[in-house]
């Protein structure tokens, strides 16, 4: 089987190779989030807050391709905010004419990507792709928990030492690669993608700084997830509420069957 | 309607007495479920079969109306999957109730034939039966391993390069019936659209031979937990009332289970590598197949050698065929053969490690233990049930089904 898995992964020794390296054994940070559990439900200041880090950070590189701009009225944007929101951006189309043109976005439309394609994304990073974001959640074990993680486990790698390294269970050999960044979430410990967040590198309105919300690196990393999390699954809260009422509606007509079948049967017994 | 047992129903319905003259399609109905003579003592396992019926009624009718909104080419499959959860009407609740529908009907018909196992269903007279039964399982594996494929996410894409590449270890023409299964020299787009159009019909096969499987069962008639025949009518009860309301309490207790998953923690069974569009430039560190067929891999893997595997792999599910002559005991239920229902649990047990066996990396403790688990369920049936059919000392049979129950309700 070992030949086996080695002729149908012909592509392992191309492959750059830290992408998806052996899990790393660093737990992940704490932190819980209000989406988690059979009744949670999506914090949508939250998730507005994680759409305005998004929009302000990480589309710079990432794509949101499955979520279109009229979805953000479900996060509880008007629809003048959103329709500016999507005419702010330059859509490539077809025009009148014919010819491929930028024209403002509509609602209609899907987030644009950053690049037109991966080939451009990579030339961009240094030969890395900056994957889309919209399944990210899904798309890693206890992804929320991961990508929060994720984001706050960028380090040092010359200041650390012996202990933590092994603490981290590092080689004895390793060493960082040209252009990557050490990261103790990320498995393989190297990552192509720059520190994306900074402390302060975003500015929330004034309705967040009342309630009391910073912008220290821990809320812009909880409130980035918390927007992710909604974008891979924007029908979870229509699930969970479905899923109370089927649920509801089973174990009763269950009950229904066993009396039933208790009164058929009594003279069988 | 009437109930009289036997002899012609008098309808009352005078549409359905001028429909039942041509075709008698009622009467049909109400000889096979209505009135049909059913073992008076079943336990809830025997619920199982009708349990997975729903299931693939279920997987047909979600199946239909994703095949509405699905996208067969590989550009677009993954997007499509995303786009029937948000812009379908309901959509992602037939997604996941589709997703989750194989593992609970996998699930039930694991229970469904582990039930047979017990009770020794596959005996005289019911080889005809079980062997359809097999068939019947043979024919899900293939239709959960090319709708896996559907989605096209990176285990799709691995899971499907793996196992076809199986193909390729037969001596001679296997490099060739891999290229055939591909359409072209990798698993790529022709791959996707033969596994799609096969993956809609194939459920229709499996209808086809569950009907033969249930007219099998018509005709031999039921086993039951003391694996004894009904003597007369004091034995048996008619199917309608008793077993519809004891088949549909269970069948609705299993479906809460199921609407729990779908609703609460439809990823549960999934692998979060599906959710990556398939790319065959990048290769997941464990490419594992769904749970339902872990026991399977697992003992793929633990040959040394490919073809050697590939030959035990589809030796577990032969062995299954032969069953009823290699199984040499004349009693049939477990409850009286005091040595064979040890090695029952036994043979449940080590199919569970067989499956713990093939979630793990083949590294480590998991090798010998996967050899010594896949070495035991061949020893169990090759060796073991045909030697103990004739060594062991069954216990004494009750005279009858009737005499059972009334003894057990006494007691
Ligand atoms: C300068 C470009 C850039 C920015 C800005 C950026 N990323 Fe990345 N990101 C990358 C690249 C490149 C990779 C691929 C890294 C690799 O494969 O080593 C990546 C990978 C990721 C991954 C995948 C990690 C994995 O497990 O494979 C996540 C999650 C992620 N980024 C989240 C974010 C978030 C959230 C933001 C905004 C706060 C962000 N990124 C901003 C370039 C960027
Ligand atoms: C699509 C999957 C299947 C469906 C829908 C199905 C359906 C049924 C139904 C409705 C019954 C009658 C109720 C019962 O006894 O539980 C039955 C009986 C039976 N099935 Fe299946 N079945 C399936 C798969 C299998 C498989 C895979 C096997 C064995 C390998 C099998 C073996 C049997 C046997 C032996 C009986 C007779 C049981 C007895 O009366 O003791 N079935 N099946």
């Amino acid at each position: 089987m070992r030949k086996l898995l080695a002729t149908a992964a012909v592509a392992l020794a191309s492959l750059s190779g830290q992408a998806f390296a052996e899990g790393s054994d660093v737990k992940l940070l704490p932190v819980s989030f209000s989406f988690e559990g059979p009744f949670g439900t999506y914090d949508y200041h939250a998730v507005q807050r994680g759409f305005q880090v998004y929009k302000e950070v990480c589309a710079a590189c990432h794509g949101l391709s499955l979520v279109a701009y009229r979805n953000l009225q479900q996060i509880g944007l008007s629809e003048a905010a959103v329709k500016a929101i999507a005419a702010d951006v330059q859509i490539r189309d077809l025009n009148d004419v014919g010819e491929m043109a930028d024209r403002p976005g509509r609602p209609a439309d899907r987030f644009r990507s950053p690049f037109p394609n991966e080939l451009a994304a990579r030339a961009a990073n240094n030969g890395a792709y900056p994957p889309d974001l919209s399944l990210m959640i899904k798309a890693r074990p206890n992804g929320a928990h991961y990508v929060y993680s994720l984001l706050q486990g960028y380090e040092d790698f010359a200041k650390l030492t012996a202990d933590q390294k092994k603490a981290m269970g590092l080689a004895a050999d390793f060493k960082m690669q040209p252009n990557m960044q050490f990261n103790k979430f990320f498995p393989g410990h190297q990552i192509a993608m720059p520190k994306p967040l900074n402390e302060g590198q975003v500015t929330y309105n004034e309705e967040a700084q009342k309630e009391g919300i910073k912008n220290d690196l821990p809320q812009l990393a909880k409130d980035v997830v918390h927007f992710l999390a909604w974008a891979s699954e924007p029908k979870m809260e229509e699930r969970k509420k479905t899923g109370v009422k089927a649920v509801l509606f089973l174990v009763i007509l269950a009950g229904l069957f066993y009396a039933v079948k208790r009164k058929v049967w009594a003279d069988v017994h | 309607m009437a109930s009289t047992q036997g002899g012609p129903p008098a309808f009352n319905n005078s549409v359905v007495r001028w429909i039942d003259k041509r075709l008698p399609i009622f009467t049909f109905m109400h000889h096979e479920y209505g009135v049909f003579p059913t073992p008076r003592n079943f336990n809830y396992w025997w619920s199982f079969g009708g349990i997975a019926m729903v299931m693939l009624i279920i997987m047909i009718v979600t199946g239909i109306v994703l095949a509405m909104n699905y996208t067969p080419h590989i550009d677009f499959a993954h997007d499509s999957v995303q786009r029937i959860h948000r812009d379908v009407n309901h959509g992602w609740l037939v997604q996941y109730l589709h997703q989750n529908g194989a593992s609970f009907f996998f699930i039930a018909v694991f229970i469904h034939i582990f039930r047979g196992l017990y009770y020794g269903s596959y005996k005289n007279p019911r080889e005809l039966l079980w062997i359809l039964g097999v068939v019947i399982l043979l024919l899900m594996m293939a239709t959960a391993f090319m709708g896996y494929v559907l989605p096209w996410g990176q285990m799709s894409f691995w899971g499907a390069t793996v196992i076809t590449n199986l193909f390729s270890a037969i001596p001679v023409i296997g490099n060739d019936i891999t290229t055939f299964l591909w359409g072209g020299f990798s698993v790529d787009n022709p791959t996707l659209n033969r596994f799609f159009s096969l993956h809609y019909l194939l459920p229709f096969v499996i209808v086809g031979v569950v009907v033969l499987h249930i007219a099998a069962m018509h005709v031999a008639g039921s086993n039951n937990p003391i694996g004894i025949d009904p003597k007369g009518p004091q034995d048996t009860i008619p199917f309608s009332p008793y077993y519809v309301t004891k088949d549909g309490f269970a069948l609705i207790v299993f479906l809460t289970i199921y609407a729990a998953v779908v609703f609460f923690a439809p990823d549960f069974f999934g692998e979060p590598d599906n959710y990556i569009k398939a790319n065959p430039l990048v290769t997941p560190p464990h490419i594992v197949p769904e749970w339902y067929f872990l026991p399977f891999y697992a003992i793929l893997r633990a040959i040394p050698d490919k073809l050697g595997g590939v030959v035990a792999m589809f030796g577990a599910i032969a062995v299954l065929f032969v069953l009823p002559w290699l199984d040499t005991a004349r009693v049939r239920s477990a409850r009286f053969r005091p040595i064979y229902k040890w090695f029952f649990w036994v043979l449940l047990i080590d199919c569970f490690i067989l499956g713990y066996c093939g979630a793990n990396p083949p590294e480590g403790y998991f090798v010998p233990l996967a050899r010594v688990a896949t070495l035991y369920y061949f020893f169990h049936f090759l060796i073991l049930l045909p030697v103990l059919g004739k060594l062991e000392r069954p216990l004494p049979l009750p005279n009858s089904i009737a005499e059972s129950v009334l003894k057990k309700s006494a007691s």
